[in-house]
C-alpha cells in the first residue's frame, strides 16, 4: 500500500501519466534527459496533464514535445514561428500552462525576432531551449549558438562570435531568464518548477550536447572515426549510440567542466546560494564575466515576479475564451441598429 | 465611350450626374473638406461614391478625391472629371486636361499658372483672402482653406448649407466649436461665391427623396464589424496599406462591443504582431485552440504567411484571413488597386492546395462575408480567405445598411467534454466520421483523457499520429479535397443580372461590380445585351458552369494583368476555354465602365 502511494502525485496520477510517446531522437541525446525532467517536473507539482498545452517548431528540439505529456494538447508549428503559435492559442484558454521547446536554430536564427517579441509581450508560457550548437536534422550544420572556432566536417571552421540566448532573453526585458546544463537533472527540474509558477514568459537556455554531429575530424567519434572504425556507413544512417552525460553532484558556486560527446570541454559555473537574482545589473555582469573568462552561468540569472504578464495588458477576461457560448459572442441587434444609424 | 457633353456642344442641365475630383496636397488635410461635400449630398438623397486616389507618401505629393454623383445610382470610377476644384499647383494643368469639354475649374487664385484650355469654365477662389478676412489662427489655416472651396462648391452646386452644417456637427462629433468655425468658414466662402460669381456652367444638384436604407462608410470598417458581429475573438496582424484600418476598426469597435458588463474585462484580444510572419502565427493558434480568430493584410503580407497557411490547410485549422488587396508584384503600388491576388491566395501554400475564397463586391457584403466566413471556417475546419481590395477596403462608399446576421452562429463539429463522452463512435481527429469528409475535433482545455492530440504539419493519420505510409498520407489528402469539394454548393452562390435573349456573359468578381453593371447598360444602348455573373467565392460552384456554358462568349473581367479569374476558369472548365475572354486591366484604379465596353466592342465590333 505504501509503495503504491508513493507511486502516484498528490491528484493520483503516476509519473507513467505523464509520459509521451518513445523518442525517436538519438540514444543518448541530452534532449530526452529534458523531456524526462519536464515529466519530472509536472508530476511533482501535481499539474494535471490535460491543463498543459505544448508548442515547438522545427528541428530535433522541436520533435520533444511528443516524448513528454501524450495527455496535453500539442502543436508542432514551423521553424522559428512557435511564439507565435502559442501566444495565439493561449488566449483561449488563460488557465492552461503553456510550455514550448525549441532548439538553437529554432530560436536564435529565424526564430530570433518572435523570440524576443514573446518576451516583451511576457506571455505566460516556459520557453525552452535545448541548445546544442548545431542543426541536427539536416545533418550537421552551425547554427547561430554555435561557438566561435567550432569545426564541422561539411562546413569548415565557424568564425562568427555565437548568439547568446541568454543574454539576449535578459536585454530583451524577459521577466525570467535561465540556463542549465541536460546532464544535470536536478537543476533542470528546479528550474522548471519555478517557470512553471512564473506568471510571465520564462526562459530556459539548455545546453544539451549533440551526440551525433560532433564532428570534428581529431576526434574519437566523429563521422571520419566512424568511417574508419566502424564500417562504411552512409551518413544519413549514421547515428552513433552514446550515452547521455549527466554530472556528478554540483554544489552552488562551484565551476564543473564538463567534456563533450566530440571531445570539446565546456565549463559551467553554478550561480552562488546568495546570488540575487531579481538585480539585472548584477545578472549582466555575471553574463559578461562568464563570456570574458570563458564559462557558461547556470541557474536562476534573473527573475522579474511582479512584471505585468500580457493578459493583464490586454485586460482579458478569466473566462476561457473558447467556452464562451454563442449567445455571448455575437453583439445585440440594437447595437447593430446604432451603429448603422452613426453612419448616416 | 464619351458622354454628351464631352463634344462642348451640349450646355444642357446636368442635374445630379458628374464626376468631381478635388485635387489637393497630400497631408493638407483635406479629407475632412472633402467627404463634408460628398457626404453633404448623400445626405440630400443623391447617389454619390468618393475615391481617394492618394499616393505612398505622408505629406507633399498630389493626392485626389473623387466624387462621382449619379441620380441613377451608377458608382464606378470614371476616368473624366465634369469638375475639378484645383488646390494644387504641381498638377494643375495635368489635372485640367482631365476636364471634359464645357467642364468646371474652381482654382485657388493664389496658384500662378494659367489654365490653357478654353473650353472649360474657370472659378476662381480667393482663398488667401477670405482666410485672412476670416482672421484665421495661423495653425489652422490649411485646414480652413479645404473649408473655403466646401463653401463655393457648395454654393455653386446647390449644396444646400444647413445640410453642410450637420455633417460637420456630425462629422466633429464632440467639438461642436470646431465644426462651428469650420462652417463659419463654409458660409463666408459661400457668401463670397453669391455675390460674386456668374454660374455659367450647367452641373448643380438637387434633393432627392432620402436614402433611408443607406448608409456611408468604407469595407475595412464593415469588414471589421462583421467580423465582430461573427463573434471574432482573436486577431493578430500587422500594420500594411491598405488593410491597416480593418484591424484598427476592431480596436474602435470590440471594446464596447465585446467587453463583459459584468467584469469590465475584455472577451476578445486584437493583437498588433511583430510582422506578417507572427500575425498569421497567432491567428492559427487561436482557431487551432478554438476561438474565432482573423488576421488582416495584404498582397505582400500574404506572400510572407503563405509558409504558415500551408500548415493550417493540411492541419486543418480553421481562421480567417482579410486579404485587402493593392497593386504587385513586389512592393508594386502600394496606394492603388487591383484584384492580382487571386492565383496567390487560391492555391496558398506549396503542394497541393486549395483555399476557400470569399469575394464581396459591396461595402455590404464585407460586413456580411465578416461574420458568414467565421461559419465556414469552422464548419470547414479550414482557412477562408476574403478577397477586398484597396477600393472598396479604404474608400467611401453608400451601402444598404447592416442586416443582422440572419444565421446563428455554427462553430461546426466541436466536441467538449460531455459530447465525446456520448459520442459513441470512435473518435480521431482526423476520421471521416460522417462520410463528408469532415472531422470531429477537440480544442485545448478540453479534459477528456481522449481528447488531446497532437497537431503536427507532417504526415499523419486519422488518430493524429505521425505517419508516412504512403497510403495514409494519399488518404488524408483526398479526404481533405473531398471536404473542400463538398464545400463548393455551400459557399456563397454567384450572382447574375439577366437580359432577356443575352448570348454574351460577361463575368467579374469584387469591387469591378458597379462598373459591370454600368457597362452592361452602356452595352445594352448600344444594341449589345450581356448577362452578368458576378463570381462571390471559389471553388466555383455549378451555377458558374452553367452560366459558361448557356453563354456563346463569356468576357472575364478583372484588375489584374494575367486575369487571374480567366485562368481559374479555365482550368476548371477547361473544355470550354474557347468560350471564355479575358479582358484583364491593371493600371492601379479602380475599374470605369467604359473600359469594359471599350474591350468588348473592339472584339465584337
Amino acid at each position: 500500500m505504501a509503495e503504491k502511494e508513493a507511486s502516484t502525485n498528490q491528484i493520483g496520477l503516476t509519473r507513467t501519466d505523464y509520459r509521451g510517446e518513445k523518442s525517436t531522437l538519438c540514444p543518448g541525446c541530452g534532449h530526452n534527459t529534458i523531456s524526462a525532467q519536464i515529466i519530472m517536473a509536472c508530476y511533482e507539482m501535481n499539474i494535471p496533464p490535460e491543463r498543459i498545452v505544448k508548442f515547438s517548431g522545427i528541428g530535433c528540439s522541436s520533435k520533444s514535445p511528443t516524448y513528454f505529456l501524450k495527455k496535453s494538447f500539442g502543436f508542432n508549428g514551423l521553424h522559428g514561428r512557435m511564439p507565435s503559435l502559442a501566444l495565439g492559442a493561449a488566449f483561449a484558454d488563460r488557465s492552461m500552462k503553456v510550455i514550448g521547446v525549441s532548439g538553437d536554430g529554432d530560436t536564435a536564427s529565424i526564430g530570433i525576432g518572435q523570440f524576443k517579441h514573446l518576451i516583451r509581450r511576457n506571455l505566460p508560457m516556459v520557453y525552452i531551449i535545448e541548445n546544442n550548437g548545431v542543426y541536427g536534422l539536416t545533418k550537421g550544420q552551425f547554427s547561430a549558438t554555435a561557438e566561435k572556432g567550432l569545426e564541422l566536417k561539411h562546413q569548415g571552421m565557424n568564425p562568427f562570435m555565437p548568439i547568446d540566448i541568454v543574454k539576449e532573453a535578459l536585454v530583451g526585458n524577459a521577466s525570467f531568464v535561465a540556463r542549465s546544463f541536460a546532464g544535470d537533472p536536478k537543476q533542470v527540474r528546479e528550474l522548471l518548477k519555478a517557470a512553471l509558477s512564473h506568471n510571465g514568459t520564462s526562459v530556459i537556455d539548455i545546453i544539451s550536447p549533440c551526440v551525433s554531429f560532433n564532428n570534428r575530424e581529431d576526434t574519437l567519434h566523429s563521422y571520419q572515426w566512424g568511417r574508419q572504425h566502424e564500417a562504411p556507413l552512409h551518413d544519413i544512417s549514421f547515428v552513433p549510440t552514446k550515452r547521455a552525460i549527466i554530472l556528478d553532484e554540483f554544489e552552488e558556486g562551484s565551476f564543473k567542466e564538463v567534456t563533450l560527446h566530440d571531445g570539446s570541454v565546456v565549463v559551467l559555473k553554478k550561480l552562488e546560494t546568495d546570488y540575487d537574482p531579481t538585480d539585472k545589473w548584477q545578472a549582466l555582469k555575471i553574463l559578461e564575466k562568464g563570456e570574458r573568462d570563458h564559462y557558461l552561468v547556470t541557474g536562476l540569472i534573473y527573475v522579474d515576479p511582479d512584471q505585468p504578464s500580457l493578459y493583464d495588458f490586454m485586460n482579458l477576461t478569466e473566462e476561457p475564451l473558447n467556452r464562451v457560448p454563442n449567445s455571448k459572442m455575437r453583439p445585440s441587434k440594437e447595437s447593430l441598429d446604432k451603429i448603422n444609424q452613426s453612419m448616416l | 465611350m464619351k458622354k454628351e457633353s464631352e463634344t462642348g456642344q451640349n450646355m444642357s442641365k446636368a442635374i445630379n450626374d458628374f464626376c468631381m475630383t478635388v485635387c489637393t496636397v497630400n497631408g493638407s488635410g483635406s479629407a475632412t473638406a472633402n467627404t463634408t461635400l460628398l457626404r453633404a449630398m448623400f445626405h440630400m438623397g443623391i447617389p454619390v461614391s468618393g475615391k481617394n486616389i492618394f499616393p505612398s507618401n505622408i505629406k507633399g505629393l498630389p493626392t485626389w478625391f473623387s466624387i462621382r454623383v449619379s441620380k441613377d445610382g451608377y458608382l464606378a470610377r470614371v476616368a473624366h472629371d465634369d469638375i475639378i476644384v484645383q488646390m494644387n499647383s504641381t498638377t494643375f494643368s495635368a489635372d485640367v486636361d482631365y476636364n471634359v469639354p464645357g467642364g468646371v475649374v474652381f482654382y485657388a487664385d493664389h496658384i500662378a499658372v494659367p489654365i490653357h484650355r478654353n473650353d472649360v469654365i474657370a472659378y476662381p477662389m480667393p482663398v488667401k483672402q477670405l482666410i485672412s478676412e476670416a482672421e484665421v489662427p495661423r495653425n489652422l489655416r490649411d485646414y480652413m482653406e479645404n473649408m473655403v472651396y466646401v463653401g463655393v462648391v457648395s454654393q455653386m452646386l446647390g449644396i444646400e448649407l444647413d445640410v453642410v452644417h450637420e455633417v460637420l456637427l456630425s462629422q466633429f462629433k464632440n467639438k461642436s466649436s470646431v465644426a462651428e468655425s469650420n462652417f463659419a468658414m463654409v458660409k463666408m466662402a459661400a457668401d463670397w461665391a453669391r455675390d460674386n460669381l456668374e454660374k455659367k456652367d450647367r452641373y448643380s444638384v438637387e434633393a432627392m427623396p432620402p436614402l433611408d436604407d443607406y448608409i456611408m462608410t468604407d469595407g475595412n470598417t464593415a469588414g471589421a464589424l462583421g467580423a465582430i458581429y461573427g463573434g471574432f475573438e482573436f486577431c493578430g496582424w500587422y500594420p500594411i496599406t491598405p488593410a491597416t484600418s480593418l484591424a484598427e476598426s476592431l480596436n474602435i469597435f470590440a471594446p464596447e462591443l465585446r467587453k463583459d458588463p459584468e467584469t469590465g474585462k475584455n472577451t476578445f484580444a486584437v493583437v498588433q504582431a511583430e510582422d506578417e510572419l507572427a500575425s498569421i502565427g497567432m491567428a492559427i493558434g487561436a482557431g487551432w485552440a478554438g476561438i474565432r480568430s482573423m488576421t488582416s493584410t495584404s498582397g505582400p503580407g500574404v506572400s510572407l504567411m503563405t509558409e504558415y497557411m500551408s500548415l493550417a490547410y493540411y492541419a486543418e485549422v480553421p481562421l480567417v484571413l482579410w486579404d485587402v488587396q493593392r497593386v504587385g508584384p513586389s512592393t508594386g503600388l502600394p496606394t492603388r488597386t487591383g484584384q492580382g491576388d487571386l492565383n496567390l491566395t487560391y492555391f496558398l501554400g506549396h503542394g497541393d492546395t486549395n483555399q476557400i475564397i470569399l469575394i464581396p463586391s459591396s461595402v455590404n457584403e464585407c460586413f456580411k462575408f465578416g461574420w458568414q466566413a467565421f461559419d465556414i471556417a469552422e464548419k470547414y475546419q479550414t482557412p477562408v480567405i476574403i478577397l477586398s481590395d484597396l477600393d472598396l477596403g479604404m474608400n467611401l462608399w453608400m451601402t444598404k445598411k447592416f442586416d443582422y446576421p440572419d444565421q446563428p452562429i455554427n462553430r461546426g463539429k466541436i466536441l467538449w467534454e460531455e459530447d465525446l463522452k456520448n459520442f459513441g463512435r470512435d473518435w480521431g481527429r482526423y476520421l471521416d466520421v460522417d462520410g463528408d469528409g469532415i472531422p470531429y475535433r477537440t480544442v485545448m482545455g478540453n479534459e477528456n483523457p481522449q481528447a488531446p492530440y497532437f497537431t503536427r504539419g507532417t504526415g499523419h493519420d486519422e488518430y493524429g499520429n505521425y505517419s508516412e505510409a504512403p497510403e495514409v498520407w494519399v488518404r488524408v489528402m483526398d479526404r481533405i479535397k473531398a471536404k473542400l469539394e463538398n464545400a463548393r454548393e455551400d459557399l456563397p452562390k454567384p450572382e447574375f443580372r439577366r437580359l432577356e435573349g443575352a448570348r454574351i456573359g460577361l463575368i467579374a468578381m469584387g469591387s469591378t461590380e458597379p462598373a459591370m453593371l454600368e457597362a452592361q447598360d452602356k452595352l445594352e444602348a448600344l444594341g449589345v445585351k450581356c448577362d452578368f455573373m458576378r463570381i462571390r467565392a471559389l471553388p466555383f460552384s455549378k451555377e458558374v458552369r452553367k452560366f459558361i456554358e448557356e453563354h456563346d462568349v463569356n468576357y472575364v473581367a478583372e484588375l489584374n494583368r494575367d486575369g487571374h479569374l480567366h485562368q481559374i476558369l479555365s482550368l476548371d472548365y477547361c473544355h470550354m476555354t474557347e468560350k471564355m475572354v479575358s479582358i484583364a486591366f491593371m493600371d492601379g484604379l479602380p475599374m470605369t465602365a467604359d473600359l469594359i465596353v471599350n474591350a468588348l466592342m473592339d472584339r465584337e465590333g
